[in-house]
């Protein structure tokens, strides 16, 4: 088991090099770069004098390099004008369009996205799991319809229009302060009990809002899974044995339908960022989706490269631990090699 | 004394079209300590009276009348009506898994693939016995012991999928047993196993029902399983019982029309060799269209149509990454070589496994090769399968075509009939459309089912009509030479009688060739001319029906044929000689057959026409070393 997860993770350095190299080529896909986007909108408008300056800044930041040296040069395999200072060195490139270092563009942002995704994530198990169950073993009851019909609903609902209608009826009921991620007066303030319990209370509403499609969707699989196990033969074996419905249950078909509840960790990352950008705009949460928007509009290469290439890693991650979770729940994938023997 | 007494038992179904009569006023005894085989093809009540029983019934069912009483033996507890049980209730958990017990046909779906066999063996003992998990657990190895594990104490923590089919079935039996029930009910038990496997199986049930003096039910529909193992029968159709009585009665004396007509249909040993099987069903297949316009096949009959040389294939088992881990390989045919005659019906037999199925694909070449090839004459010699091209290689899969196993899973669902037919034509664009309509009609009507049909899905036909389908099917692009995969292995003993009658009227008809690839020898014995027997990626033993079925030669082919059950009471398996042939490990066989890894499989001619997988005899020179 420790060759297994050894080996796992020996096996995500490969593919984080793939994933780095397909970042960097996309975000650079399109002609130009942000500076010489600039020099071209300095030299129409007749003002050369700070071109040179620009020109400068190209060559400091290795833009008229060739592509495969800028990529190298981006994750720290290869020496910059500034010897080696990629990725791997800490250096998180650089922002022209904030004019700071990433680190500083994207680092107060980083903690709060994890923390909403991880929220959103064990809310959507947390919702799911036991309407799933109740749905599956009474399918076709008033109780199934009525999740049923959710379920389709919270899928079709555009997430903005239910941020902004939770946000009005929180408002109204609870008297939380619309949008942000804390009550105003907690902001730039020392860390208390009372800034931290704002800060949970703000994130209600996005949780909610961020994962109800994912829940809706989870539900269904869930049904789904669960009713192809439930007349499987080996259930029928339970009962033959005497079990009660509900033990067997639990014990037998429930087991087996979880697999693709915890092999979905990893894909749940990625698509709750992305699908999370409009809400935070609507909502002004400080996540790294809206600044990956701008960032890829305005060609904002280095920014926009190092989102990616994070949302990329915790997806990795969200992998890494579903693999884990399998391995330990199912002894098909453990021991996979011990049976041919 | 009567562990179970069912009276007047009649259960519905509700469904859509209102309701349906499954089981109809059934009555029959199981008395203390006998074996009770209810007999009955497919979708005749038989498993909805053993759910019954169970009280296992699906929702939409219904017990409308009747009594099933279940007695203990041992007087410790009063009769039940099972019937009058709530499916659900305390008291009818009480009953299962304590009281009466149940296999299933299928080892491989019938435990959860998550849990280990201790725990759900064991489960049982602890929901019924009142005892704490050590001692289950201790219990489960006494069981698993009484069921003739190799290792119980290591078998307690191995999963299902770490075991092979015939241990899962003792495996589900010992979970059964563990309560010791007074009653087992044995739902097809050894239907999905080989012969020798079912053989043991049978002697474990026997074994563990003297051992506890149990009473067993057995439901099957295979005469050669009841001939051996019951006391009394029950034969049922349609939901009710058509004749009843002791074992000696029914077989040498079976007075109703139907069940004269399923003895008929079953293929035996004792056949002569012009000898037809009377299905039940007889279809009359109209050739006359088809045979009109057939290309003439130009080789000769008798001559060799196909030749299999040196052919050897090897399977991966687990790729090693880039990271290491180790790469196992297994050999699923090791050196075949075999010729089959133009004209010919060779049957290929072995257990699952033995590589005949990789070998029928090697011919199709559906697969790529480590080694030898195969050989194939369109009319002018023997060419090399592999070497064939472009509209060389399309004609040659015109000329060979493949029925499958599973008539279920082998046509598609979403596709018609007529398009399932039409199909193969349009791939080789043969025919403008309107030929191709009547070609569909013809092929109908040749395997005898209603050209109206033809705009039908296969779910609205029955087993043995989907089989007759895929046969049409095989039959659209006019082959010569046909691979049968099992082709009745998933259908009743009546339908396999149509089938194979079928098939045989088809060869006749059409000068087809088969390769008839089953592990029921007595099938192939009735419809093969030469039998080939396979084990563990080796050719055996290949020679003339009668001479491989009369004068076994090989320590595996003599197994093979002692473990055929035959439905004769006066040819019972010999339980005692089973122990003795653990026949299908090459390293065990005795001088001069052994082989043990990296051998030469070579065949040796012992007698005319009748080759031998003997190392021995080859390498000491005794015989004429003239093989094939």
């Amino acid at each position: 088991m420790l060759y297994y997860i050894f080996r796992r993770i020996l096996m995500m350095v490969p593919t984080l090099l793939v994933i780095s190299f397909l970042t960097f080529l996309i975000v650079e896909l399109p002609a130009g770069d942000y500076i010489s986007n600039q020099i071209a909108a300095l030299k129409s408008a007749g003002e050369s004098s700070s071109v040179a300056k620009l020109e400068f800044l190209r060559h400091e930041f290795s833009l008229d390099r060739p592509f495969f040296e800028r990529y190298l040069i981006w994750v720290g395999l290869w020496p910059g004008p500034h010897g080696l200072d990629g990725l791997i060195q800490g250096n998180w490139g650089w922002s022209f369009e904030f004019d700071k270092p990433v680190e500083e563009v994207v680092g107060p942002t980083l903690p709060l996205t994890i923390v909403l995704n991880f929220a959103t994530i064990l809310f959507v198990y947390v919702v799911s799991f036991p309407i799933g169950i109740f749905s599956a073993t009474r399918q076709y009851s008033w109780g199934d319809y009525g999740f049923t019909f959710l379920g389709y609903f919270g899928l079709a609902t555009p997430n903005f229009l239910l941020a902004l209608i939770l946000l009005y009826l929180f408002n109204r009921w609870f008297g939380l302060s619309v949008g942000g991620l804390m009550d105003p007066q907690y902001i730039d303030q020392p860390w208390s009990p009372e800034k931290a319990m704002s800060v949970l209370a703000h994130l209600i509403v996005p949780t909610i809002v961020i994962g109800t499609s994912g829940t809706a969707a989870m539900i269904r699989r869930l049904r789904a899974n669960l009713l192809d196990e439930l007349h499987k033969q080996y259930v029928t074996t339970g009962r033959a044995k005497g079990l009660k419905e509900r033990n067997l249950l639990v014990k037998y078909p429930l087991r087996m339908a979880i697999n693709p509840f915890i092999a979905d960790i990893g894909n749940l990352i990625p698509s709750m960022v992305s699908g999370s950008v409009i809400v935070s705009v609507v909502m002004s949460l400080p996540t790294v989706g809206p600044v990956l928007v701008s960032a890829l509009q305005s060609q904002d290469q280095f920014l926009s490269g190092f989102i990616l290439l994070f949302v990329a890693i915790l997806t990795l991650v969200g992998m890494l631990i579903s693999d884990l979770l399998l391995a330990v729940l199912d002894p098909r994938i453990r021991l996979g090699g011990r049976a041919g023997t | 004394m009567n562990v179970l007494s069912i009276e007047g038992l009649t259960v519905d179904f509700n469904t859509a079209e209102g309701k349906i009569r499954a089981v109809d006023d059934v009555s029959f005894v199981v008395p203390e300590n006998r074996t009770v085989a209810l007999v009955g093809e497919s979708g005749s009540g038989k498993t909805v009276i053993s759910q019954t029983i169970m009280g296992l019934l699906p929702e939409a069912a219904s017990i409308t009348s009747g009594k099933v009483v279940l007695a203990d033996a041992s007087g410790a507890e009063p009769p039940v009506d099972i019937a009058t049980l709530s499916r659900k209730g305390a008291t009818m958990r009480h009953l299962r898994g304590n009281r009466v017990a149940i296999i299933f046909q299928e080892p491989m779906t019938s435990l959860s693939p998550l849990h280990t066999i201790g725990d759900q063996i064991s489960e049982a003992a602890i929901l019924h016995r009142n005892v704490s998990r050590p001692e289950a657990r201790e219990l489960t190895k006494e069981m698993l012991r009484l069921v003739h594990f190799p290792d119980p104490k290591r078998a307690l923590d191995t999963y299902p999928f770490e075991l092979s089919g015939g241990l899962r079935q003792r495996a589900m039996i010992a979970m059964a047993m563990i309560c010791r029930p007074s009653l087992l009910i044995a739902d097809e038990p050894t239907t999905a196993l080989d012969v020798t496997i079912q053989a043991e199986i049978l002697k474990l049930i026997r074994e563990v029902q003297g051992e506890l003096r149990m009473s067993v039910l057995m439901i099957t529909h295979d005469f050669g399983v009841v001939a051996n193992m019951a006391d009394e029968i029950a034969v049922i159709y349609h939901g009710r019982i058509m004749e009843k009585g002791t074992a000696e009665q029914l077989f040498s004396n079976p007075q109703h029309e139907y069940l004269k007509a399923l003895l008929n249909a079953v293929p035996s040993f004792q056949m002569d060799k012009d000898e037809r099987l009377v299905p039940i069903r007889p279809i009359v297949i109209k050739s006359g269209d088809l045979t009109k316009n057939r290309p003439h096949c130009k080789v000769e009959p008798g001559t060799p149509l196909v030749e299999m040389r040196d052919v050897t294939k090897k399977f991966t088992l687990r790729k090693g990454s880039f990271l290491g881990g180790k790469v196992k390989t297994m050999t699923a045919l090791d050196g075949i070589n075999l010729t089959i005659r133009r004209g010919e019906c060779l049957g290929l037999v072995g257990e699952s496994g033995s590589g005949k199925t990789t070998a029928a694909k090697a011919i199709l070449r559906a697969l790529d090769l480590q080694g030898g090839k195969v050989l194939y004459n369109r009319g002018n010699g023997l060419e090399d399968i592999a070497s064939l091209k472009g509209a060389d290689l399309m004609d040659y899969r015109r000329r060979v075509q493949l029925i499958f196993q599973d008539p279920f899973s082998s046509l598609n669902p979403r596709m018609t009939i007529n398009d399932t037919l039409t199909e193969p034509l349009e791939v080789h664009g043969i025919g403008t459309s309107q030929e191709r309509a009547e070609r569909a009609r013809n092929l109908m009507t040749l395997v005898g089912l209603d050209p109206r049909f033809l705009r039908r899905y296969p779910h609205s036909f029955s087993g043995g009509q989907r089989q007759r389908i895929g046969i049409a099917r095989a039959l659209a692009l006019n082959p010569e030479f046909i691979l049968c995969d099992e082709p009745t292995s998933a259908l009743d003993v009546s339908v396999q009688a149509q089938i194979l009658n079928l098939l045989q009227d088809l060869k006749r008809d059409l000068n087809l060739t088969y390769l008839f690839v089953s592990h029921n020898l007595a099938v192939v014995d009735y419809i093969a001319d030469r039998i080939a027997v396979m084990c563990r990626g080796r050719l055996v033993e290949v020679g003339e029906t009668r001479e491989v079925v009369g004068n076994p030669l090989h320590p595996y082919t003599k197994a093979l044929l002692s473990a055929v059950p035959e439905p004769d009471l006066s040819a019972p398996l010999d339980f005692t000689a089973l122990d003795a042939n653990r026949a299908s490990e090459p390293e065990l066989w005795p001088e001069p057959f052994r082989l043990s890894d990296g051998m030469e499989p070579s065949l040796v001619e012992m007698e005319p026409e009748h080759f031998v997988c003997a190392p021995g005899l080859k390498k000491t020179g005794a015989l004429e070393g003239t093989a094939a």
